[in-house]
């Protein structure tokens, strides 16, 4: 006799439409949303119209020993972020280097959804042996170290944009791929999708106008997620020195102010890139929990 | 009780759906199978409503997805409007879905979350007319080209893929989420809505959580109405609803049936609410049919054990079978290993040696519309 | 065995209600409840989902554990005050308490004989032995066939209505002096059902206890209560012994409710009488009483004021115009003259009942 019933529960029970009103009002974003978002939104502009930007050139090192001294400057007028031991500019190095990592952690993204989140959803629908193939070969790229395939993938072929992307993308395939599934599972037992197909629907209607719209909730909720780790993932191959070899990225930056004398003497050379990773992937952790909460009605009960 | 024979099927030219020999069965492994609906017959009749009644595990649901074949049954025939349903292929069962609907047992449930009742209501002539937009696809095939090529050309190729792919993305997305219905006026999409019960206007609107179990399964209802079909199976259509909003439906249901001249079967477990709705009534127990025959006469006189059992266990003391029978206290013998002869006769009263061996076959109770299939059936008196 | 009393009140519920504190302001689920249960007898709470019999019994029981729930009034159980009082340790063997879906209350991962042996060890301090000898005995009577197999299988393994015994079997365990079924039939058969409740019967005769038995078919309680209390709207509507209840049905309410269900005995396509609308929002109930917008014979002073219980002391009802008196049909009347409600509920002139 030791049952716990939970007010919402109780309501529920009782009184569903008074279950709702007090859980609408849970529903709205709130501020902390649209900051974050207002954050992303800022970074990814300024990311975008580098180089029409007022910036200094990255590259350059306005080195300046008459009226500085010895490079790295500390934050001053000329530069707003300091510079770095060979003199170049942190403000706009960590935009320029914000285009980069903001690329490789969109396109990763981008590509595990695509490819994870269609085989899934088909998968879940399916079953039969498309769904124990897939599954093993997620089980496959799951059990996989992502580190030793990221090394792997970039010592075999040339470290651009490109690679790195492909690389980050094919490791979160299959983390996508189990969500989709998984969700695709719980939708296709559904009553409403049993109506559709006594309605006469064929089976790609089925996916496309009944499974995808549901499937796609806690998917996009994921994804900003996703974003967020796709880009630390980046980060920590720069740190390792297996990023893009061509241009910065906030890893390399902070690679390049991370040895002990930089982080005594000159601090901000680390903590500028660093300051930008983490507010980015905060903003992006901290949008995609309030999305998941704002959709996390009776209606998804994953 | 085994419900083989066919005694009591119509010759008659209004007769709609003819189901013969309905065989269904699962397997459960290697082994062993579920006999879920073993040889079932009945028909319905044009602008007849057939209750279905038993209790779990009787096999009515099966027998009502078997129906519309999903999944088809293991044997038998499903003759609708002269055609077995059973010989179609997959294309031809699909463009005659739209005549054989079904409303469901959980309202919330039968409709889409994610869309708004109004769309839930036209859904089914999307149905028939949705083709993923061709320059939806062709975009993205350009992005994927352009991705691949962007590993040896440069990162603005990269990104035009990203924006091909995107705009692909939408357009299909697009078509997806709100496509052009073709073939039916808005028109009778929202005098179907009104005839429910519902305003169109906040139809609209609203998704299924905001609606009642009473106004979810109204939608249902609307949603089979605009395909303009000739049978609509319900399956425990009012069990999930409280009293008040039953009476609701179940008189909506009627109005419906009279204004768009459709045939019902309506499934349930609650004999009250059968007894209100059918014309005829069809006990099953099972996977068997016990009796079989004009709802006034059985409800009047039950020929069979079992109807009489329901009958007698029906909640209200007032009703008229009351205290006829003891409540049966063993269990329901299991579906993969059913009992020998008459399914029926471990728990049957009036069970004899002949119930063992032999099943009993469908015949007439008396002269009127009534069969049953029993070697001792209660006669008048009894 | 402890010898109980065997007359005089065992619960005394009187105003007694239960809100529960939301965004939009309080949710008054229960408002103003009050019975009276005598031992040995059964209580039927009827009412559809909405109504507050739910909340009403857990959270008598004590089984609510939210703080945002708020609690008035009184209820003496025995004499005992439990307004305000923890309860989760108070009961010990002196309620038993079944619900409706078995397979939730019981624990899947336990099999049933520890599962009755938890109240026999924990109320009633029994060792192993003792607790085995009497878990086959509550087995047995409650009907199930080969009880010390029985012992060793998980809820699984049985079919709902085993299920529902066993339930039945462990919230007799302790021999309480109070047994509460929460709509203890409303996921099984009709035949299994009859059984259930036919159980239920002899076991009060046998053990002496009171039952509540809380439900939404009517037809349930008419044939197995002594008293049935009918709630709309976390209000009490009607409050009489149970044949008194349809022989004699004094408010709107049960009136319309009784038109609202199939019969058995009545012809097919027989038209039902639905009651229209919705119930009422707990938070922003209607104005005086809460069937109101829902009553045929509502008039001005429903919409004003909330009817306090009246009648006799056998017979309680919520109503300025209870059915069958002058005052009704005067009510109907003027409302279908009118074609309205006080509440401006449409009322049809060609009348139907």
């Amino acid at each position: 006799m030791s049952q716990d019933v939970s007010t919402e529960a109780v309501l529920e029970a009782v009184e569903p439409e008074a279950a709702q009103e007090a859980g609408v009002a849970k529903k709205k974003l709130g501020w902390g949303f649209w900051l974050a978002v207002g954050w992303i939104v800022l970074i990814v502009l300024l990311a975008i119209f580098a180089p029409w930007l007022p910036l200094k050139d990255p590259n350059e090192n306005f080195i300046d020993i008459q009226g500085k001294g010895r490079p790295p400057y500390g934050p001053s007028a000329d530069h707003w972020l300091g510079s770095d031991q060979d003199a170049r500019d942190m403000l706009s190095r960590t935009i320029y280097g914000a285009r980069v990592s903001l690329v490789v952690g969109f396109s990763a993204v981008a590509f595990g959804f695509i490819v994870g989140g269609t085989v899934g959803l088909v998968s879940g629908f399916v079953r039969g042996i498309f769904d124990k193939i897939t599954s093993f070969i997620m089980l496959v790229l799951l059990s996989f170290p992502a580190l030793i395939l990221a090394i792997l993938i970039t010592s075999l072929m040339e470290r651009s944009l490109w690679t790195i992307a492909l690389t980050l993308g094919i490791l979160s395939v299959a983390p996508v791929g189990r969500l989709a599934r998984a969700a695709s599972l719980v939708f296709a037992e559904r009553e409403f999708v049993l109506a559709a197909r006594t309605m006469g629907a064929k089976p790609s209607h089925i996916m496309l106008r009944e499974l995808l719209p549901n499937v796609l909730i806690p998917m996009s909720a994921l994804a900003l997620l996703g974003t967020a780790i796709a880009i630390v993932a980046e980060g920590g191959l720069a740190f390792l020195g297996l990023s893009v070899e061509k241009g910065s990225t906030w890893g390399k930056l902070i690679l390049t102010g991370a040895n002990s004398r930089q982080l005594e003497e000159a601090p901000w050379i680390a903590f500028v890139p660093i300051a930008a990773l983490f507010l980015t992937v905060m903003a992006l952790n901290f949008a995609g929990d309030r999305l998941r909460d704002y959709f996390d009605v009776r209606e998804l009960a994953l | 009780m085994a419900g083989t024979g066919k005694a009591h099927l119509r010759d008659a030219s209004d007769i709609l759906l003819r189901v013969e020999d309905m065989v269904v069965e699962f397997p459960v492994d290697r082994r062993s199978v579920v006999h879920a609906v073993s040889g079932i017959s009945f028909d319905v009749a044009k602008g007849e409503t057939l209750g279905l009644v038993g209790e779990s595990g009787c096999g009515k649901s099966t027998t009502a997805k078997a129906i519309i074949q999903i999944p088809r049954p293991t044997s038998g025939t499903v003759n609708f409007q002269g055609t077995d349903l059973n010989t179609l292929d997959d294309a031809e069962l699909r463009a005659m879905r739209s005549q054989i609907q079904m409303i469901f047992q959980d309202p919330i449930a039968s409709l889409n979350p994610r869309r708004t009742v109004r769309r839930i209501v036209s859904e089914g002539l999307v149905v028939s007319n949705t083709t993923v937009s061709k320059p939806g696809w062709a975009l993205l095939g350009l992005a994927v080209i352009l991705a691949v090529a962007a590993g040896f050309t440069s990162l603005w190729v990269l990104l035009a893929g990203l924006l091909a792919g995107l705009a692909g993305g939408f357009i299909i997305l697009k078509g997806v989420f709100r496509p052009s219905i073709g073939g039916c006026s808005d028109e009778r999409v929202d005098e179907i809505i009104t005839a429910v019960g519902l305003d169109p206007v906040e139809a609209a609107k609203r998704r299924p959580h905001e609606y009642s179990g009473g106004q979810c399964q109204r939608v249902s209802v609307a949603r089979t109405l605009v395909l303009d079909p000739e049978i609509v199976i319900c399956d425990e259509p009012v069990s999930a609803l409280d009293v008040s909003v039953q009476a609701q439906i179940l008189n909506m249901l009627e109005d419906m049936k009279e204004r768009y001249g459709i045939t019902l079967v309506f499934i349930s477990h609650d004999l009250s609410v059968v007894r209100n709705v059918s014309d005829r009534l069809a006990v099953m127990y099972l996977g068997k049919m016990c009796e079989i025959g004009d709802s006034d006469l059985i409800y009047a006189q039950p020929a069979h054990p079992y109807t009489q059992v329901l009958l007698a266990a029906l909640p209200d003391p007032t009703n008229p079978h009351a205290g006829a029978v003891d409540a049966l206290d063993s269990e329901l013998p299991s579906p993969i290993n059913p009992p020998s002869g008459c399914r029926f006769r471990t728990r049957c009263p009036r069970a004899e040696a002949i119930c063992a061996e032999q099943e009993p076959q469908i015949a007439q109770v008396g002269t009127g519309d009534q069969w049953v299939a029993c070697h001792f059936p209660l006669a008048d008196g009894s | 065995m402890n010898s109980p009393k065997t007359t005089g009140v065992l619960l005394d519920v009187n105003e007694y209600s239960v809100g529960f504190r939301t965004e939009r302001g309080l949710a008054q689920v229960v408002d103003k409840v009050s019975f009276q249960l005598e031992r040995g007898s059964t209580l039927g709470i009827v009412g559809e989902s909405g109504s507050g019999k739910s909340v009403l019994n857990r959270s008598l029981m004590g089984l609510i554990s939210s703080n945002r729930q708020v609690e008035e009034g009184s209820a003496l159980f025995d004499g005992e005050e439990l307004v305000g009082r923890d309860r989760q340790n108070f009961w010990g063997n002196r309620i038993g308490m079944i619900f409706q879906d078995p397979m939730t209350s019981l624990n899947p991962v336990m099999r049933i004989g520890r599962q009755l042996f938890e109240p026999l060890r924990q109320h009633l301090a029994m060792n192993k032995e003792q607790a085995t000898e009497r878990a086959v005995e509550l087995l047995t009577q409650v009907g199930i066939p080969e009880p010390k197999r029985r012992l060793r299988q998980y809820p699984h393994e049985l079919s709902g209505g085993m299920r529902q015994r066993v339930m039945i079997a462990i919230a007799l365990a302790g021999e309480p002096e109070l047994l509460i079924a929460d709509e203890p039939t409303t996921a099984l058969d009709v035949t299994v059902q009859k059984y259930i409740l036919d159980l239920l019967g002899e076991l009060q005769t046998d053990i002496g206890m009171a039952i509540i038995l809380i439900t939404h078919d009517l037809g349930v309680a008419r044939g197995r209560t002594d008293d049935i209390m009918e709630m709309y709207g976390g209000r009490v509507m009607e409050l009489s012994p149970s044949e008194e209840l349809f022989s004699d049905m004094s408010h709107p309410y049960t009136q319309a409710l009784f038109s609202a269900i199939p019969r058995v005995d009545q012809p097919k396509h027989t038209r039902l009488t639905p009651i229209s609308g919705a119930p009422p929002d707990p938070i922003e109930p209607p104005s005086g009483c809460r069937f109101s917008p829902r009553c045929v014979y509502a008039q001005d002073d429903c919409t004003t004021t909330l009817p306090e219980l009246r009648g006799s002391d056998e017979h309680q009802f919520a109503c300025f115009y209870p059915v069958g008196t002058d005052a009704s049909m005067q009510a109907r009347s003027t409302n279908t003259t009118r074609g309205h409600t006080a509440t401006g509920l449409k009322i049809q002139t060609a009348g139907t009942s």
